[in-house]
């Protein structure tokens, strides 16, 4: 398998960022970065990155099942994640959550029927001053509101 | 000596090296820390929280598992809030386990059992549904029960840092967690078991014992593996008569925690169908079953006839049977038939070597030596596959004590992966290779040289001028391939050395000689199949075949006489390194009789005064005969290893690297007697990618 010039280019930068025999380490964020390109963690994408890590799939494997930023489905082009964690919860991100799933018509895990957005309803994502919290992509919004929430997936709409 | 730092577990003072885990300090004091996850020799996992004790000074409660002693710690281990812990966490740990108990393998010798009774509430807080999934079979011998499972990781860390395959992992997170094979849906591995044996619970549960019996309806015999060299201590489970598992829970053999597959499931070639239970004589063409009385009679009659007119013997031993039969059975030869026509399928030059370390007895390795030589070069031989209990301790020492291994082999193996080098040579340029390491061996503190049959003849002597040259300690092993292998060699079955290598005068002929010789009279064999490799040439000779099987040999035979299994005999093995072992019987076949018992009958249906053939008295025999065999009885009684040593100058005998041949068994094969193992053919059915690295 191989992935774009940039990508790899960025793989190999990876590949020796950390010191000898901790190759493992790589392991996450590879699996992120070729995520983003392919789409989703593939079963040829778990042989690809087992191979250059030079571990068994299975334990990649391990790593794809553990972490629910690692999709093994395709996520839309605009994956909206809303904390409903405590901080969050305390600012209503669980009604900001029911809202999203209004707005987009679709619920936890789910693809609009074009394909361009997603739901994620996510733990703790580490913003809780500023919270509630959401992450469209690797993009923050902070202090969201429903009218707020309306406003970033509008105009993600328009980016079309 | 490292440091030792003062702490006090309980009130009392104790004394640990630094480094030193807080649950191995308190163990060696005799304070006991209860631990699901922890596994000595192992990767820390602290993933039961079993182990939590309580620190002075320290905010909360600390996992005793990964916690290193320190100066002036003060530890409690059955203080009110860690007991509350302790039973806090069993509930945890039940929570969504099945407690099938009553039916479940492990019931009787299991962890959590022990635990829940020693440590538990007695009682539960959750009321929700327990987390169910389905039992799988992952291979033949192989199944996981998920619900059982208590996700203490110890069995993906002895597949991948004990046996270096990997082959488990676990997916997802949380409550759903479960333990995965590598190939989808099934394991692609070495099938040793390691897993099942170290598994505290009844998750991971074994193909022949599992929903058969129960662990105390079983007697446990410990006895020695009946196939490869490495002389591994299997514990068998036995009801009545009938062999049900084997395993190594109790781990005092010199194998450690170690067994793989053969000695683990392949018992089963005992029960067989194609077993020989009753001796068969040929009667125009066909083999008829008949008495014991007549078989034995007609033996002995035919060879004191052939004896009395000169006739011409060959008599092909064993390299499974025991030491006991050997020096017997050579000395029937002997003594009784006046013959040096002995030979056994020889499978490493043991005999050059003796030859060439001329005397020096330290330069013979032990198993113990594998696992702390800081250094290592394997020459010709796929460890793994062929002499799995090396490989293991070669892989326990490169963790343990960063020793350093260098492989020289053919193809790749898996000792390439943590190797300080590995060289890849053909065939009869091993020599040249290990010359081109020169420089970084001689680097080294030591050396442990393992060679196969590559290395032979006189290049076993070049070999050890190699070592010599080194300017450092030099031990060797020299691989053969069964569980008697040595022990034959040791006990004289050569047509040119006796036991204890001492040379003969008239030698005799060859394991090859005899078959090809076209005016040979009598061939003997005795739990060998050489006509599995050689034709032959005497047409008119009178076989006889003590066999377990109807082999290519026993079929040839005019006289065939049921063999007992290794298992199912008393006697002592020698292993790859020179260290005697003692079998216990463990089954009985109805209408098998031990070699030793038959040799003995023969011998006096033949009016010949050989000695009594109890193992316990031809033992005794060999211990004051045998050279390096003089060895302490309580060591051998006990069920140790007691270290054997030949070596006293040198052997002079012509170098026959031509009768060397190993036959190059992989995990799943060990010559004529594998084919019998229904266990290791269906794994052969079934092959993965990992069998051959």
């Amino acid at each position: 398998m191989t992935f774009s010039p940039e990508l790899e280019a960025k793989l190999e930068k990876l590949m020796n960022s950390y010191p000898p025999g901790r190759k493992k380490s790589a392991l996450i964020p590879m699996l992120m970065f070729t995520q983003d390109e392919v789409g989703s963690i593939t079963p040829e994408l778990v042989e690809e990155v087992a191979r250059r890590i030079g571990i068994p799939t299975v334990q990649v494997d391990e790593v794809v099942t553990y972490y629910s930023m690692l999709h093994r489905k395709p996520m839309g082009k605009h994956h909206v994640q809303v904390c409903t964690n405590i901080s969050c919860l305390l600012w209503d991100g669980d009604e900001l959550y029911e809202h999203a799933c209004k707005k987009l018509g679709i619920g936890h895990k789910e693809v609009t029927a074009d394909g361009e957005f997603s739901l994620e309803e996510v733990e703790c994502m580490g913003a809780c001053s500023w919270a509630p919290a959401i992450q469209v992509n690797y993009d923050f919004h902070h202090h969201v509101t429903k009218e707020k929430l309306d406003e970033i997936i509008d105009s993600l709409k328009k980016l079309r | 000596m490292a440091d030792l730092v003062n702490l006090t577990i309980n009130g009392r003072a104790i004394q640990a090296p630094a480094g030193t885990l807080v649950i191995d300090a308190a163990k060696k004091a005799g304070i006991e820390i209860p631990a699901f996850c922890y596994y000595e020799g192992y990767s820390l996992q602290a993933a039961c929280r079993m182990c939590l004790v309580e620190v002075e000074k320290m905010p909360k409660l600390q996992a005793a598992c990964t916690l290193p002693v320190g100066e002036g710690m003060v530890v409690r281990t059955e203080s009110a809030p860690v007991v509350k812990t302790r039973k806090s966490m069993l509930e945890f740990l039940l929570a969504n386990h099945p407690l099938d108990c009553p039916v479940c393998d492990k019931g009787g010798e299991c962890e959590l059992q022990d635990m829940s009774f020693r440590y538990g509430v007695g009682e539960s807080r959750f009321t929700e549904m327990k987390h169910h999934v389905d039992e799988k079979q992952w291979s033949p011998v192989v199944f996981y029960d998920g619900p059982r499972c208590i996700l203490c990781y110890r069995c993906v860390r002895v597949c991948n840092e004990g046996m270096g395959v990997g082959a488990l992992g676990i997916i997802n997170r949380g409550e759903q967690s479960l333990i995965t094979p590598n190939a989808e849906d099934h394991l692609d591995c070495d099938e040793c078991g390691m897993c099942i044996d170290i598994c505290p619970v009844g998750a991971l549960t074994s193909g022949t014992y599992r929903y058969r019996t129960r662990p105390w309806e079983m007697k446990h015999v410990g006895s020695i593996c009946a196939f490869c060299s490495d002389g591994c201590k299997t514990t068998l489970g036995v009801r009545g008569h009938e062999i049900i598992r084997g395993n190594n829970r109790d781990r005092s053999g010199i194998n450690g925690e170690f067994l793989c597959m053969k000695g683990r499931y392949a018992f089963d070639f005992i029960e067989h169908p194609a077993r020989l239970t009753s001796p068969l004589m040929k009667v125009n063409g066909k083999f008829e079953e008949v008495s014991w009385s007549k078989a034995l009679e007609a033996a002995a009659k035919k060879f004191a006839e052939v004896k009395s007119r000169g006739g011409k013997f060959g008599i092909a031993g064993s390299t499974k049977t025991t030491n006991e039969e050997n020096f017997y059975l050579q000395k029937f030869a002997r003594e009784g038939l006046g013959t040096n026509n002995i030979d056994h399928h020889r499978s490493g030059d043991v005999v050059a070597l003796v030859d060439a370390l001329d005397g020096r007895a330290d330069a013979l390795a032990a198993m113990a030596d594998v696992y702390t030589m800081t250094a290592s070069l394997v020459i010709g031989s796929d460890l793994a596959q062929e002499h799995p209990l090396i490989a293991f301790q070669l892989r326990a020492n490169n963790r343990h004590h960063h020793g350093n291994t260098y492989a020289v082999t053919k193809g790749p193996v898996r000792e390439d992966k943590y190797a300080a080098a590995s060289v890849r040579c053909e065939e009869g340029k091993e020599l040249e290779a290990v010359e081109g390491l020169r420089e970084q061996l001689s680097k080294e503190k030591e050396l442990l040289v393992v060679f196969g049959d590559a290395i032979k003849g006189e290049a076993v002597g070049k070999l050890v001028a190699f070592g010599d040259s080194l300017g450092i300690p030099v031990k060797y092993i020299c691989l053969v391939d069964y569980s008697n292998s040595r022990g034959a060699m040791d006990m004289g079955l050569l047509p040119d050395l006796g036991p204890g290598y001492v040379p003969v005068d008239n030698p005799g002929m060859t394991l090859p000689e005899m078959m090809a010789a076209r005016d040979l009279d009598v061939l003997w064999v005795v739990g060998a199949n050489p006509l599995a490799r050689h034709e032959l040439g005497s047409s008119g000779a009178f076989v006889v075949a003590q066999e377990m099987f109807l082999t290519e040999t026993a079929k040839r035979a005019d006289i065939v006489l049921p063999a007992s299994a290794a298992y199912e005999k008393s006697g002592t093995v020698t292993n790859v390194t020179g260290e005697c072992q003692k079998l216990h019987a463990a089954g009985r076949t109805m209408g098998t009789k031990p070699d030793l018992e038959i040799l003995g009958l023969i011998a006096k249906g033949m009016g010949l005064n050989l000695g009594i053939w109890s193992s316990s008295n031809v033992f005794e025999e060999i211990r004051k005969s045998v050279r390096g065999y003089n060895i302490p009885l309580p060591i051998i009684a006990t069920g140790q290893a007691a270290q054997t040593n030949p070596l006293s100058g040198r052997v002079r005998v012509t170098p026959r690297p031509d009768l060397i041949q190993s036959a190059g068994n992989t995990l799943f094969t060990s010559g004529s007697l594998g084919r019998y193992s229904k266990k290791l053919t269906s794994v052969l059915e079934h092959p993965g990618q990992l069998y051959r690295p």
